[in-house]
């Protein structure tokens, strides 16, 4: 008996990797929709923004206005892909049945988790550099702290497809899968300071605004951008971990209790 | 023989309040082909799906293959092919990509030749390349197979495997799960189709309501139980039974051409030769008669109604 256990290691990459795979396979089908479309529809933010309207606004921080919204177009991209990528990728084998497999795979709740939430980051955070190569057609770029941006970047996406996982895990309808991303993350980024800096509104509002955890997301990627921020760096990082870690605890508990997984 | 699964004091209560297992004890013998027998709703799939982590017990343990199946589920579960009963396939996949990330998923390393070899032995090697989606339902059940197989598992549930399948397709598989009998993989079975047990199995057990009723070798079961049937065709149809073949306990059959005699084949006294001096001695002439072992379907008709009867 020990020598059959011996062939079973410790940790299933095979298994990781054929998810993996299955995902990045699944976003190549659907380029389309996965790639194209967010970036369409980025650049029509760059002409209504950044050209039309950015040419008769001041410039913010120094920044000229269509370069200003870079990072925070960047993050709403960023967040609802995440969010669908990951909530799709989970939710889909739920509705056909194909969860089965999974289940009844040698998989553990952590490789699981690895193997689709680092699918959809990797597909984030591909997106998020695509968008921003798109940008730099548009307006002036700079990225002040390249190497920072990047590990933001990555921060981000693994964060908000960590977020999205749970939703797919949580939904029980397609409905429910489409709630959150377009009633509570869309506002918040269209609030958190994506099209402007905080500083420009009313002094009770920002305090409201405070309140708000995509400010701190937004910012701390502006940071890396322009070197300024409406808070400071650090506070920008804790609250993203800060996410990440309420995250991964509502994860755990879900595949403790098999919530929604299992009977 | 030993054992390859233990399961001791399982039980299963769904969140809905349902008890779908009530405690069940089990042991599944290295090799063997084993038959799950019961009605829709007996709670078949349910022990299958604990058994392979899709579904948690409620209270009991379950060894495989030596391993408990929750502390030590990696082991276990490698080991372990399961063939769902309803068709859930990736529809957008091709055949062979589906069936090596299947392989993948097990924790198993590439192997294009296992995985030429499977889908060969299932007919699918032409279609390999072909989107699941554009496949017949046969097919897809084959590709489900294929993706159980992937893994060269020692251990194969198959849940309902010849459910709505074509002759072609069900006879293929009953000599897939032979093959497989001969490479030492053992075979857990359910149906609904007695035929299919009886065809198969070396082992019956018969669930339900949650309960595993009877556990016993198929041959056995059969001679246990196995009541004889004998049909006779008579010469000129009879209205009535005549009361001089009551202790017979005949009756008529097809507007009184047939006369129907039910024996147990164990017994010392059948009965079966009297019975045909009493027909001769009325004048009863016949042109033909047959006998009939009655099937392992007629032997669960009646632990089923003797169950339901016992309750009542």
């Amino acid at each position: 008996m020990n020598s059959q256990s011996s062939r079973v290691p410790a940790f299933n990459g095979y298994g990781v990797w054929a998810i993996y795979k299955f995902e990045m396979a699944r976003a190549l089908r659907t380029i389309w929709q996965s790639v194209v479309t967010p970036v369409i529809t980025t650049a029509l933010y760059f002409v209504v923004f950044g050209s039309a309207i950015g040419s008769r606004m001041t410039e913010i921080d120094g920044v000229p206005y269509g370069a200003f919204i870079v990072p925070g177009l960047i993050m709403l991209s960023l967040f609802t892909q995440s969010i669908f990528n990951a909530s799709f990728g989970i939710y889909f084998p739920k509705f056909t049945g194909t969860i089965y497999e999974l289940l009844s795979a040698p998989v553990s709740p952590l490789e699981i988790v690895i193997a689709y939430v680092g699918a959809a980051a990797t597909k984030s955070a591909a997106l998020g550099l695509i968008i921003l190569a798109t940008a730099a057609f548009f307006v002036p770029l700079q990225v002040l702290h390249p190497i920072e941006m990047l590990a933001f970047l990555i921060l981000i996406s693994t964060t908000f497809s960590l977020f999205g996982f749970i939703i797919g895990i949580w939904a029980n309808g397609f409905e429910q899968l489409q709630m959150i991303p377009m009633l509570v993350v869309t506002p918040l980024t269209f609030l958190g300071g994506s099209f402007y800096s905080i500083d420009m509104l009313p002094p009770a509002w920002r305090t409201v605004t405070l309140f708000n955890p995509v400010v701190y997301l937004i910012s701390g990627f502006r940071w890396t951008f322009y070197g300024s921020g409406d808070v400071g760096i650090g506070v920008s990082l804790a609250a993203t971990f800060g996410f990440l870690l309420i995250c991964l605890l509502i994860v755990g508990w879900m595949f403790r209790t098999g919530y929604r997984l299992k009977n | 023989m030993q054992p390859v699964i233990s399961i001791e004091g399982l039980t299963k209560t769904y969140k809905s309040g349902l008890q779908a297992l009530k405690p069940i004890d089990l042991t599944i013998r290295k090799g063997e082909i084993f038959a799950l027998l019961g009605p829709n709703g007996a709670g078949k799939t349910t022990l299958i799906s604990v058994v392979c982590g899709i579904v948690t017990p409620t209270t009991g343990t379950i060894v495989a293959d030596g391993h408990d199946i929750q502390t030590e589920y990696r082991q276990a579960r490698s080991k372990i092919g399961l063939v769902p009963q309803e068709l859930t396939t990736d529809a957008f996949e091709t055949v062979l990509a589906t069936v090596t990330f299947s392989r993948g998923l097990f924790g198993k390393a590439p192997d294009p030749k296992h995985i030429e070899s499977v889908l060969r032995e299932l007919s699918l090697w032409e279609k390999r390349n072909d989107k699941i989606m554009t496949l017949s339902g046969g097919m897809k059940r084959r590709v489900m197979i294929a993706k159980a197989l992937s893994h060269e598992p020692d251990i194969l549930f198959l849940d309902e495997p010849t459910a709505g399948v074509d002759v072609e397709l069900r006879r293929d598989m009953w000599n897939l799960v032979r093959r497989l009998r001969e490479q030492g993989v053992t075979i857990i079975l359910t149906t609904h189709y007695i035929e299919e047990a009886e065809e198969m199995a070396d082992r019956v057990g018969v669930i339900l309501k949650g309960e595993l009723i009877l556990v016993e070798e198929k041959t056995a079961l059969m001679k246990k139980l196995g009541k004889k049937t004998l049909t006779l065709n008579l010469q000129d149809p009879l209205q009535t039974v005549p009361p001089e073949l009551a202790e017979w306990n005949v009756t008529l059959k097809n507007e009184g051409h047939e006369l129907e005699y039910v024996f147990d084949s164990n017994l010392e006294k059948t009965g079966v030769p009297s019975l045909l001096r009493k027909l001769s001695d009325l004048g009863i002439a016949f042109k033909d008669l047959n006998t009939s072992q009655s099937s392992l379907e007629d032997i669960f008709v009646s632990l089923v109604h003797r169950d339901t009867g016992a309750a009542a």
